[in-house]
Protein backbone atom coordinates (compact mmCIF):
# COMPACT_ATOMS: atom_id res chain seq x y z
CA UNK A 1 0.00 0.00 0.00
CA UNK A 2 1.32 3.31 -1.07
CA UNK A 3 0.30 6.29 0.97
CA UNK A 4 -0.85 9.49 -0.70
CA UNK A 5 2.28 11.43 -0.68
CA UNK A 6 3.88 8.31 -2.30
CA UNK A 7 1.37 8.52 -4.99
CA UNK A 8 1.49 11.43 -5.97
CA UNK A 9 5.25 11.36 -6.45
CA UNK A 10 4.62 8.39 -8.47
CA UNK A 11 2.27 9.75 -10.76
CA UNK A 12 3.87 13.12 -11.00
CA UNK A 13 7.15 11.20 -12.48
CA UNK A 14 5.08 10.18 -15.52
CA UNK A 15 2.84 13.13 -16.45
CA UNK A 16 4.56 16.27 -14.53
CA UNK A 17 1.72 18.57 -15.30
CA UNK A 18 -1.26 17.35 -13.47
CA UNK A 19 -2.86 19.46 -10.29
CA UNK A 20 -3.01 17.53 -7.22
CA UNK A 21 -5.05 18.59 -3.99
CA UNK A 22 -6.45 16.69 -0.85
CA UNK A 23 -8.42 19.49 0.45
CA UNK A 24 -11.88 18.96 1.52
CA UNK A 25 -11.55 15.15 -0.06
CA UNK A 26 -10.73 11.35 2.23
CA UNK A 27 -8.84 10.60 -1.07
CA UNK A 28 -5.75 12.09 -3.30
CA UNK A 29 -7.83 13.78 -6.05
CA UNK A 30 -5.82 14.29 -9.51
CA UNK A 31 -7.12 17.11 -11.93
CA UNK A 32 -6.77 15.46 -15.56
CA UNK A 33 -6.94 17.13 -19.33
CA UNK A 34 -9.13 15.62 -21.46
CA UNK A 35 -6.36 14.29 -24.20
CA UNK A 36 -4.50 12.99 -21.18
CA UNK A 37 -7.03 11.35 -19.37
CA UNK A 38 -6.66 8.13 -21.53
CA UNK A 39 -3.07 8.01 -21.32
CA UNK A 40 -3.06 8.58 -17.38
CA UNK A 41 -5.49 5.66 -16.59
CA UNK A 42 -4.18 2.73 -18.54
CA UNK A 43 -0.57 3.87 -16.82
CA UNK A 44 -2.68 3.93 -13.64
CA UNK A 45 -4.18 0.61 -14.30
CA UNK A 46 -1.08 -0.98 -15.46
CA UNK A 47 1.51 -0.26 -13.62
CA UNK A 48 2.74 -2.91 -11.44
CA UNK A 49 3.28 0.06 -8.52
CA UNK A 50 -0.08 1.85 -9.15
CA UNK A 51 -2.01 -1.04 -10.24
CA UNK A 52 -5.24 0.65 -9.87
CA UNK A 53 -7.88 -2.35 -11.27
CA UNK A 54 -11.00 -1.29 -9.75
CA UNK A 55 -12.97 1.13 -10.38
CA UNK A 56 -15.24 1.62 -8.21
CA UNK A 57 -17.28 4.61 -8.65
CA UNK A 58 -17.69 6.57 -12.34
CA UNK A 59 -20.18 9.78 -11.89
CA UNK A 60 -21.14 12.59 -14.49
CA UNK A 61 -21.01 16.07 -12.48
CA UNK A 62 -21.96 19.52 -14.16
CA UNK A 63 -20.15 22.34 -12.14
CA UNK A 64 -22.18 24.93 -14.08
CA UNK A 65 -19.06 26.40 -16.41
CA UNK A 66 -17.96 22.53 -17.37
CA UNK A 67 -19.01 19.10 -17.14
CA UNK A 68 -16.97 16.12 -16.61
CA UNK A 69 -16.87 12.81 -14.81
CA UNK A 70 -14.95 11.46 -11.43
CA UNK A 71 -13.50 8.29 -11.65
CA UNK A 72 -12.83 6.54 -8.32
CA UNK A 73 -10.19 3.82 -8.33
CA UNK A 74 -9.43 1.22 -6.09
CA UNK A 75 -5.97 -1.48 -6.23
CA UNK A 76 -6.86 -4.63 -5.26
CA UNK A 77 -3.85 -6.02 -4.62
CA UNK A 78 -2.28 -2.60 -2.99
CA UNK A 79 -5.74 -1.63 -1.61
CA UNK A 80 -4.87 2.33 -2.40
CA UNK A 81 -7.08 4.75 -3.23
CA UNK A 82 -7.20 7.47 -5.90
CA UNK A 83 -9.85 9.84 -7.41
CA UNK A 84 -9.21 11.37 -11.22
CA UNK A 85 -11.36 14.33 -12.29
CA UNK A 86 -11.13 15.35 -16.03
CA UNK A 87 -13.51 18.39 -17.25
CA UNK A 88 -14.38 19.80 -20.66
CA UNK A 89 -15.91 23.59 -21.15
CA UNK A 90 -17.86 22.38 -23.85
CA UNK A 91 -21.27 22.04 -22.89
CA UNK A 92 -22.38 21.82 -26.99
CA UNK A 93 -20.48 18.87 -27.79
CA UNK A 94 -18.63 17.46 -25.15
CA UNK A 95 -16.84 14.86 -25.57
CA UNK A 96 -14.10 12.75 -23.53
CA UNK A 97 -12.43 9.33 -24.10
CA UNK A 98 -13.75 6.08 -22.96
CA UNK A 99 -11.92 3.65 -20.74
CA UNK A 100 -14.11 0.89 -20.96
CA UNK A 101 -11.38 -0.84 -22.60
CA UNK A 102 -9.28 -0.43 -19.67
CA UNK A 103 -12.18 -1.79 -17.07
CA UNK A 104 -15.48 -3.91 -18.58
CA UNK A 105 -17.84 -1.91 -16.10
CA UNK A 106 -17.12 1.80 -17.56
CA UNK A 107 -19.25 0.57 -20.27
CA UNK A 108 -22.30 0.81 -18.41
CA UNK A 109 -21.33 3.68 -16.18
CA UNK A 110 -20.22 5.85 -19.40
CA UNK A 111 -23.74 4.78 -21.02
CA UNK A 112 -25.24 6.50 -17.68
CA UNK A 113 -23.28 9.50 -17.83
CA UNK A 114 -24.01 9.94 -21.65
CA UNK A 115 -27.95 9.35 -21.01
CA UNK A 116 -27.93 11.83 -18.21
CA UNK A 117 -25.56 14.39 -18.74
CA UNK A 118 -24.71 13.92 -22.69
CA UNK A 119 -20.97 13.50 -22.59
CA UNK A 120 -20.06 11.57 -25.58
CA UNK A 121 -17.39 8.94 -25.21
CA UNK A 122 -15.31 8.77 -27.88
CA UNK A 123 -14.04 4.73 -28.62
CA UNK A 124 -16.83 3.19 -26.61
CA UNK A 125 -18.56 -0.09 -28.26
CA UNK A 126 -22.06 0.94 -27.56
CA UNK A 127 -22.73 4.20 -26.58
CA UNK A 128 -26.74 4.56 -26.31
CA UNK A 129 -29.14 5.95 -23.99
CA UNK A 130 -29.14 3.51 -21.34
CA UNK A 131 -32.26 4.50 -19.28
CA UNK A 132 -34.44 7.32 -21.30
CA UNK A 133 -35.69 6.28 -24.62
CA UNK A 134 -34.20 7.48 -27.55
CA UNK A 135 -36.52 10.32 -28.62
CA UNK A 136 -35.78 12.04 -24.57
CA UNK A 137 -35.09 15.59 -25.44
CA UNK A 138 -32.12 16.92 -23.39
CA UNK A 139 -29.78 15.21 -20.40
CA UNK A 140 -31.79 15.55 -17.07
CA UNK A 141 -28.92 15.51 -14.54
CA UNK A 142 -27.77 18.89 -15.98
CA UNK A 143 -28.21 21.96 -13.68
CA UNK A 144 -30.01 23.59 -16.78
CA UNK A 145 -32.02 21.10 -17.77
CA UNK A 146 -36.36 22.01 -17.38
CA UNK A 147 -38.65 19.82 -17.28
CA UNK A 148 -42.14 21.70 -15.90
CA UNK A 149 -44.19 19.08 -16.08
CA UNK A 150 -42.29 16.23 -14.24
CA UNK A 151 -39.87 18.24 -12.02
CA UNK A 152 -41.27 19.24 -8.98
CA UNK A 153 -39.12 22.16 -7.41
CA UNK A 154 -39.25 23.91 -4.19
CA UNK B 1 -23.20 -30.45 -58.78
CA UNK B 2 -25.89 -29.08 -56.42
CA UNK B 3 -25.47 -30.36 -52.71
CA UNK B 4 -28.83 -32.21 -52.04
CA UNK B 5 -28.19 -33.29 -48.45
CA UNK B 6 -30.55 -32.78 -45.71
CA UNK B 7 -28.37 -31.03 -43.89
CA UNK B 8 -27.89 -28.15 -46.39
CA UNK B 9 -32.05 -27.66 -46.03
CA UNK B 10 -31.50 -26.71 -42.35
CA UNK B 11 -29.81 -23.56 -41.79
CA UNK B 12 -29.62 -22.53 -37.99
CA UNK B 13 -30.69 -18.81 -37.70
CA UNK B 14 -30.52 -16.24 -35.20
CA UNK B 15 -33.74 -14.22 -33.94
CA UNK B 16 -34.50 -11.82 -31.24
CA UNK B 17 -36.57 -12.74 -28.02
CA UNK B 18 -37.63 -10.26 -25.35
CA UNK B 19 -37.40 -11.54 -21.58
CA UNK B 20 -38.74 -9.48 -19.63
CA UNK B 21 -40.22 -6.90 -18.76
CA UNK B 22 -42.90 -9.10 -17.73
CA UNK B 23 -40.90 -12.37 -17.05
CA UNK B 24 -41.31 -14.64 -13.67
CA UNK B 25 -37.46 -14.99 -14.00
CA UNK B 26 -36.14 -10.93 -13.65
CA UNK B 27 -37.77 -10.37 -10.75
CA UNK B 28 -39.20 -6.99 -11.51
CA UNK B 29 -39.42 -4.88 -14.89
CA UNK B 30 -35.86 -5.52 -16.08
CA UNK B 31 -36.27 -6.62 -20.10
CA UNK B 32 -33.66 -8.68 -22.09
CA UNK B 33 -33.13 -8.33 -25.67
CA UNK B 34 -31.73 -11.65 -26.19
CA UNK B 35 -30.07 -12.71 -29.20
CA UNK B 36 -30.47 -16.83 -29.91
CA UNK B 37 -29.69 -19.69 -32.08
CA UNK B 38 -31.80 -22.18 -31.07
CA UNK B 39 -31.54 -22.41 -27.26
CA UNK B 40 -27.64 -21.10 -27.58
CA UNK B 41 -27.55 -17.64 -26.47
CA UNK B 42 -25.76 -15.46 -28.51
CA UNK B 43 -25.94 -11.86 -26.86
CA UNK B 44 -27.99 -10.47 -23.86
CA UNK B 45 -29.06 -6.58 -24.24
CA UNK B 46 -30.66 -5.49 -20.89
CA UNK B 47 -33.16 -2.38 -21.79
CA UNK B 48 -33.23 -0.66 -18.51
CA UNK B 49 -35.52 2.13 -17.16
CA UNK B 50 -38.86 0.74 -16.97
CA UNK B 51 -38.84 1.99 -13.25
CA UNK B 52 -36.15 5.05 -13.19
CA UNK B 53 -36.92 7.59 -10.78
CA UNK B 54 -33.88 10.10 -11.09
CA UNK B 55 -33.11 9.62 -7.22
CA UNK B 56 -30.08 11.53 -8.05
CA UNK B 57 -31.27 13.98 -9.37
CA UNK B 58 -34.50 14.23 -6.41
CA UNK B 59 -30.96 14.00 -3.90
CA UNK B 60 -30.26 17.87 -5.29
CA UNK B 61 -33.22 19.61 -4.19
CA UNK B 62 -34.16 17.36 -1.03
CA UNK B 63 -32.72 17.69 2.87
CA UNK B 64 -30.17 15.19 3.87
CA UNK B 65 -32.83 13.57 6.47
CA UNK B 66 -35.39 13.56 3.35
CA UNK B 67 -32.34 11.53 1.13
CA UNK B 68 -32.48 8.81 3.58
CA UNK B 69 -35.96 8.07 2.86
CA UNK B 70 -35.31 7.71 -0.57
CA UNK B 71 -32.88 5.15 -0.68
CA UNK B 72 -34.41 2.01 1.14
CA UNK B 73 -36.50 2.56 -2.42
CA UNK B 74 -33.32 1.29 -4.50
CA UNK B 75 -32.71 -1.41 -3.08
CA UNK B 76 -35.43 -2.29 -0.89
CA UNK B 77 -34.03 -6.22 0.39
CA UNK B 78 -31.30 -4.03 1.90
CA UNK B 79 -33.30 -1.28 2.92
CA UNK B 80 -31.31 -0.92 6.40
CA UNK B 81 -28.30 -0.67 5.21
CA UNK B 82 -28.80 1.84 2.55
CA UNK B 83 -30.04 4.07 4.94
CA UNK B 84 -27.16 3.53 6.86
CA UNK B 85 -24.72 4.35 4.03
CA UNK B 86 -26.10 7.53 3.87
CA UNK B 87 -26.29 8.46 7.63
CA UNK B 88 -22.69 7.35 7.80
CA UNK B 89 -21.83 9.93 5.22
CA UNK B 90 -23.51 13.06 6.74
CA UNK B 91 -22.24 11.53 9.84
CA UNK B 92 -18.76 11.65 8.36
CA UNK B 93 -19.12 14.69 6.72
CA UNK B 94 -20.01 16.06 10.34
CA UNK B 95 -17.28 14.82 12.30
CA UNK B 96 -19.73 13.45 14.51
CA UNK B 97 -19.23 10.87 17.29
CA UNK B 98 -21.85 8.18 17.59
CA UNK B 99 -22.44 6.32 20.77
CA UNK B 100 -21.56 2.26 20.67
CA UNK B 101 -25.06 1.68 21.50
CA UNK B 102 -26.50 2.65 17.70
CA UNK B 103 -22.85 1.35 15.86
CA UNK B 104 -23.94 -2.19 17.60
CA UNK B 105 -27.64 -1.54 17.08
CA UNK B 106 -26.86 -0.59 13.29
CA UNK B 107 -24.69 -3.65 12.69
CA UNK B 108 -27.24 -6.10 14.06
CA UNK B 109 -29.90 -4.64 12.24
CA UNK B 110 -27.63 -4.47 9.14
CA UNK B 111 -26.77 -8.67 9.62
CA UNK B 112 -30.32 -9.57 10.19
CA UNK B 113 -31.24 -8.21 7.12
CA UNK B 114 -28.59 -9.27 5.32
CA UNK B 115 -29.87 -12.83 6.17
CA UNK B 116 -33.74 -11.53 5.65
CA UNK B 117 -32.58 -10.88 1.62
CA UNK B 118 -31.03 -14.12 1.62
CA UNK B 119 -33.69 -16.11 2.52
CA UNK B 120 -35.73 -14.31 -0.30
CA UNK B 121 -32.97 -15.03 -2.47
CA UNK B 122 -32.76 -18.61 -1.75
CA UNK B 123 -36.11 -18.99 -2.14
CA UNK B 124 -36.67 -17.23 -5.73
CA UNK B 125 -33.22 -19.12 -6.25
CA UNK B 126 -34.68 -22.88 -5.97
CA UNK B 127 -38.20 -21.70 -7.79
CA UNK B 128 -36.18 -20.07 -10.96
CA UNK B 129 -34.77 -23.74 -11.46
CA UNK B 130 -37.79 -25.57 -10.83
CA UNK B 131 -38.05 -26.41 -7.07
CA UNK B 132 -41.29 -24.50 -5.38
CA UNK B 133 -41.02 -25.59 -2.25
CA UNK B 134 -38.18 -23.46 -1.40
CA UNK B 135 -39.92 -20.25 -1.81
CA UNK B 136 -42.37 -20.93 1.10
CA UNK B 137 -39.49 -22.18 2.75
CA UNK B 138 -37.47 -18.60 2.30
CA UNK B 139 -40.63 -16.33 3.25
CA UNK B 140 -41.29 -18.38 6.23
CA UNK B 141 -38.22 -17.59 7.97
CA UNK B 142 -37.95 -13.97 6.43
CA UNK B 143 -41.68 -13.79 7.95
CA UNK B 144 -39.80 -13.92 11.75
CA UNK B 145 -37.36 -11.08 10.95
CA UNK B 146 -39.93 -8.92 9.09
CA UNK B 147 -42.06 -9.43 12.79
CA UNK B 148 -38.77 -8.55 14.29
CA UNK B 149 -38.01 -5.57 12.07
CA UNK B 150 -41.80 -4.19 12.43
CA UNK B 151 -41.77 -4.69 16.22
CA UNK B 152 -38.54 -2.30 16.29
CA UNK B 153 -39.94 0.39 13.74
CA UNK B 154 -43.05 -0.04 12.74
CA UNK B 155 -42.51 -1.14 9.14
CA UNK B 156 -41.50 -4.59 7.62
CA UNK B 157 -39.52 -3.71 4.35
CA UNK B 158 -38.96 -0.18 4.14
CA UNK B 159 -37.33 0.36 7.55
CA UNK B 160 -36.24 4.23 7.53
CA UNK B 161 -34.94 3.65 11.32
CA UNK B 162 -31.68 5.16 10.80
CA UNK B 163 -31.44 8.94 11.01
CA UNK B 164 -28.01 10.90 10.37
CA UNK B 165 -26.92 11.38 14.00
CA UNK B 166 -28.09 7.31 15.07
CA UNK B 167 -31.27 5.69 15.16
CA UNK B 168 -35.14 7.08 15.10
CA UNK B 169 -36.24 5.08 18.26
CA UNK B 170 -34.54 3.01 20.92
CA UNK B 171 -34.88 -1.12 20.25
CA UNK B 172 -37.99 -2.46 21.57
CA UNK B 173 -37.53 -4.20 25.22
CA UNK B 174 -38.46 -7.79 23.20
CA UNK B 175 -36.05 -7.37 20.60
CA UNK B 176 -33.00 -8.81 22.31
CA UNK B 177 -35.11 -12.14 23.08
CA UNK B 178 -36.64 -12.11 19.93
CA UNK B 179 -33.73 -11.94 18.04
CA UNK B 180 -32.12 -14.96 20.06
CA UNK B 181 -35.65 -17.24 19.51
CA UNK B 182 -34.41 -16.72 15.50
CA UNK B 183 -30.79 -17.20 15.70
CA UNK B 184 -31.57 -20.70 17.57
CA UNK B 185 -34.61 -21.49 15.20
CA UNK B 186 -32.60 -20.60 12.35
CA UNK B 187 -29.82 -22.54 13.16
CA UNK B 188 -32.01 -25.67 12.60
CA UNK B 189 -33.45 -23.86 8.88
CA UNK B 190 -29.84 -23.61 7.37
CA UNK B 191 -29.13 -27.38 7.13
CA UNK B 192 -32.71 -27.63 6.14
CA UNK B 193 -31.91 -25.65 2.91
CA UNK B 194 -28.66 -27.86 2.46
CA UNK B 195 -30.56 -31.20 2.92
CA UNK B 196 -33.84 -29.56 0.08
CA UNK B 197 -31.48 -27.44 -2.26
CA UNK B 198 -27.74 -27.55 -1.96
CA UNK B 199 -26.98 -31.46 -1.96
CA UNK B 200 -29.72 -32.07 -4.67
CA UNK B 201 -28.31 -34.05 -7.69
CA UNK B 202 -30.67 -31.73 -10.05
CA UNK B 203 -29.72 -28.81 -8.77
CA UNK B 204 -25.85 -29.44 -9.09
CA UNK B 205 -26.35 -30.30 -12.65
CA UNK B 206 -28.17 -27.08 -13.46
CA UNK B 207 -25.35 -24.90 -11.47
CA UNK B 208 -22.09 -26.39 -11.85
CA UNK B 209 -20.27 -25.19 -14.43
CA UNK B 210 -22.81 -22.65 -15.12
CA UNK B 211 -21.94 -18.58 -15.56
CA UNK B 212 -18.28 -18.60 -15.15
CA UNK B 213 -16.62 -15.54 -14.67
CA UNK B 214 -13.18 -15.48 -13.51
CA UNK B 215 -11.82 -13.58 -11.15
CA UNK B 216 -9.46 -10.80 -13.24
CA UNK B 217 -13.37 -10.18 -15.31
CA UNK B 218 -14.70 -9.98 -11.99
CA UNK B 219 -12.87 -7.19 -11.01
CA UNK B 220 -12.87 -5.29 -14.71
CA UNK B 221 -16.75 -5.18 -14.65
CA UNK B 222 -16.67 -3.88 -10.72
CA UNK B 223 -18.58 -7.57 -9.44
CA UNK B 224 -18.77 -6.91 -5.85
CA UNK B 225 -20.47 -8.51 -2.84
CA UNK B 226 -21.27 -12.50 -3.76
CA UNK B 227 -21.01 -12.45 -6.85
CA UNK B 228 -17.14 -11.24 -6.60
CA UNK B 229 -16.61 -13.46 -3.99
CA UNK B 230 -17.92 -16.47 -5.67
CA UNK B 231 -15.25 -15.64 -8.21
CA UNK B 232 -12.50 -15.90 -5.48
CA UNK B 233 -12.23 -12.01 -5.45
CA UNK B 234 -11.75 -11.04 -2.15
CA UNK B 235 -14.07 -7.86 -1.90
CA UNK B 236 -15.75 -7.17 1.73
CA UNK B 237 -16.32 -3.93 2.16
CA UNK B 238 -16.69 -4.98 5.74
CA UNK B 239 -13.61 -6.47 6.24
CA UNK B 240 -11.29 -3.75 3.86
CA UNK B 241 -13.34 -0.76 5.25
CA UNK B 242 -15.14 -1.66 8.30
CA UNK B 243 -17.64 0.46 10.07
CA UNK B 244 -20.34 1.06 12.51
CA UNK B 245 -19.26 -2.34 15.06
CA UNK B 246 -18.28 -4.41 12.37
CA UNK B 247 -14.22 -3.57 13.31
CA UNK B 248 -15.35 -5.35 16.60
CA UNK B 249 -16.45 -8.45 15.55
CA UNK B 250 -14.60 -11.61 14.46
CA UNK B 251 -16.01 -13.42 10.76
CA UNK B 252 -14.62 -14.52 7.89
CA UNK B 253 -15.37 -13.99 4.23
CA UNK B 254 -16.87 -16.54 2.44
CA UNK B 255 -14.95 -17.05 -0.61
CA UNK B 256 -15.03 -19.53 -3.82
CA UNK B 257 -13.25 -19.75 -6.27
CA UNK B 258 -14.75 -21.78 -9.15
CA UNK B 259 -16.83 -18.91 -10.47
CA UNK B 260 -19.70 -20.28 -11.29
CA UNK B 261 -23.22 -20.58 -10.70
CA UNK B 262 -23.05 -23.31 -7.44
CA UNK B 263 -19.86 -20.83 -6.36
CA UNK B 264 -22.35 -17.51 -6.06
CA UNK B 265 -24.98 -19.82 -4.17
CA UNK B 266 -22.60 -21.05 -1.70
CA UNK B 267 -21.22 -18.35 -0.73
CA UNK B 268 -24.28 -16.69 0.16
CA UNK B 269 -25.29 -19.57 2.35
CA UNK B 270 -21.89 -19.56 4.17
CA UNK B 271 -22.95 -15.83 4.61
CA UNK B 272 -25.91 -16.36 6.69
CA UNK B 273 -23.96 -18.60 9.19
CA UNK B 274 -21.37 -15.33 9.42
CA UNK B 275 -24.34 -12.97 9.64
CA UNK B 276 -25.81 -15.48 12.01
CA UNK B 277 -22.15 -15.40 14.27
CA UNK B 278 -21.48 -11.48 13.67
CA UNK B 279 -25.21 -11.02 15.48
CA UNK B 280 -24.36 -13.63 18.24
CA UNK B 281 -21.22 -11.94 19.07
CA UNK B 282 -23.11 -8.38 19.96
CA UNK B 283 -26.46 -9.38 21.08
CA UNK B 284 -25.14 -9.78 24.28
CA UNK B 285 -23.71 -6.64 24.49
CA UNK B 286 -25.29 -3.55 23.71
CA UNK B 287 -24.17 -1.21 25.81
CA UNK B 288 -26.20 1.06 27.54
CA UNK B 289 -26.05 5.20 25.96
CA UNK B 290 -28.00 7.50 23.83
CA UNK B 291 -29.59 6.03 20.27
CA UNK B 292 -29.29 9.14 18.97
CA UNK B 293 -27.41 12.19 19.19
CA UNK B 294 -29.72 15.83 18.01
CA UNK B 295 -28.63 17.76 14.97
CA UNK B 296 -29.71 20.69 13.90
CA UNK B 297 -33.34 21.00 12.07
CA UNK B 298 -31.39 21.70 8.70
CA UNK B 299 -28.15 19.98 8.30
CA UNK B 300 -25.73 21.27 6.06
CA UNK B 301 -22.41 19.55 5.27
CA UNK B 302 -18.96 21.63 4.92
CA UNK B 303 -17.80 22.35 1.64
CA UNK B 304 -16.34 19.20 0.10
CA UNK B 305 -16.74 15.55 -1.44
CA UNK B 306 -17.55 12.79 0.82
CA UNK B 307 -17.86 9.16 -0.05
CA UNK B 308 -19.14 5.75 2.26
CA UNK B 309 -18.90 2.40 1.21
CA UNK B 310 -21.11 -0.31 3.09
CA UNK B 311 -21.63 -4.03 2.33
CA UNK B 312 -25.20 -4.58 1.24
CA UNK B 313 -26.64 -7.93 0.67
CA UNK B 314 -25.85 -7.48 -3.26
CA UNK B 315 -22.40 -6.35 -2.81
CA UNK B 316 -20.86 -2.88 -2.49
CA UNK B 317 -22.98 0.31 -2.22
CA UNK B 318 -21.39 3.95 -2.56
CA UNK B 319 -22.70 7.18 -1.37
CA UNK B 320 -20.59 10.19 -2.86
CA UNK B 321 -21.71 13.60 -2.19
CA UNK B 322 -20.50 16.75 -3.22
CA UNK B 323 -21.31 20.01 -1.04
CA UNK B 324 -21.16 23.05 -1.83
CA UNK B 325 -22.32 23.94 1.72
CA UNK B 326 -26.03 23.90 1.56
CA UNK B 327 -28.91 22.35 2.82
CA UNK B 328 -29.01 19.44 -0.11
CA UNK B 329 -26.04 17.79 -2.11
CA UNK B 330 -24.64 19.62 -4.93
CA UNK B 331 -24.37 16.36 -6.45
CA UNK B 332 -25.23 12.80 -4.97
CA UNK B 333 -24.30 9.37 -6.89
CA UNK B 334 -25.10 6.37 -5.70
CA UNK B 335 -22.73 3.42 -7.11
CA UNK B 336 -25.03 0.85 -7.33
CA UNK B 337 -23.94 -3.33 -6.93
CA UNK B 338 -26.78 -4.61 -9.10
CA UNK B 339 -26.31 -2.47 -11.47
CA UNK B 340 -22.29 -3.84 -11.98
CA UNK B 341 -23.33 -6.86 -11.34
CA UNK B 342 -25.80 -6.83 -14.21
CA UNK B 343 -23.47 -5.52 -16.47
CA UNK B 344 -21.34 -8.72 -16.99
CA UNK B 345 -24.29 -11.10 -17.39
CA UNK B 346 -23.69 -10.94 -21.22
CA UNK B 347 -20.05 -11.78 -20.30
CA UNK B 348 -20.89 -15.13 -18.74
CA UNK B 349 -24.14 -15.91 -20.42
CA UNK B 350 -23.08 -16.11 -24.11
CA UNK B 351 -22.63 -19.88 -25.37
CA UNK B 352 -24.57 -21.07 -22.71
CA UNK B 353 -28.40 -22.22 -22.97
CA UNK B 354 -32.09 -20.33 -21.77
CA UNK B 355 -32.38 -22.22 -18.96
CA UNK B 356 -28.82 -21.40 -17.66
CA UNK B 357 -29.33 -17.93 -18.52
CA UNK B 358 -31.98 -18.47 -15.85
CA UNK B 359 -30.04 -19.97 -12.90
CA UNK B 360 -27.51 -17.46 -13.92
CA UNK B 361 -29.70 -14.32 -13.21
CA UNK B 362 -30.36 -16.04 -10.03
CA UNK B 363 -27.55 -15.64 -8.26
CA UNK B 364 -26.61 -12.13 -9.76
CA UNK B 365 -29.63 -11.81 -7.84
CA UNK B 366 -30.61 -8.28 -9.17
CA UNK B 367 -33.15 -6.12 -7.40
CA UNK B 368 -34.37 -3.97 -10.25
CA UNK B 369 -35.04 -0.39 -7.94
CA UNK B 370 -31.68 -0.79 -7.54
CA UNK B 371 -29.78 -0.65 -10.70
CA UNK B 372 -32.82 1.52 -12.26
CA UNK B 373 -32.49 4.04 -9.18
Amino acid sequence: MMNNEALKELINSWFPELEFWEEGSEFLNIEVAPDQLFALMRRLKEDEQSSFDYLYCLSGVDWGETLGVIYHLESTNHRHSVVVRVQTKDRDQPTLDSVSSIWYTADFHEREVFDFFGITFSNHPNLKRLFLTEEWEGFPLRKDYVDEINMIIK
Amino acid sequence: MEDTTVKSNFKSEEYFINMGPQHPATHGVLRLLLTIDGEIIKKVEPDLGYIHRSIEKMCERDSYQQIVHLTDRMDYLSANINNEAVCLCVEKALEMEIPERVKVIRTIIGELTRISSHCLWWGVMGMDVGALTTFFYGFRDRELLNDIFEETCGARLTMNYNVPGGLMFDIHPNFVSRVKEFITHFKTKIPEYDRLLTDNVIFHKRTKGVGVLSREDAISFGASGPVGRGSGYSCDVRKYHPYSALSQVDFNEAIRTEGDTFARYSVRIQEMWESLSIVEQLIDNIPEGDFRIPTKAVIKLPKGEYFQRVETARGELGVYIISTGTKSPYRLKFRSPGFSNLSLLNHIAVGGKIGDLVATMATLDLVIPDIDR
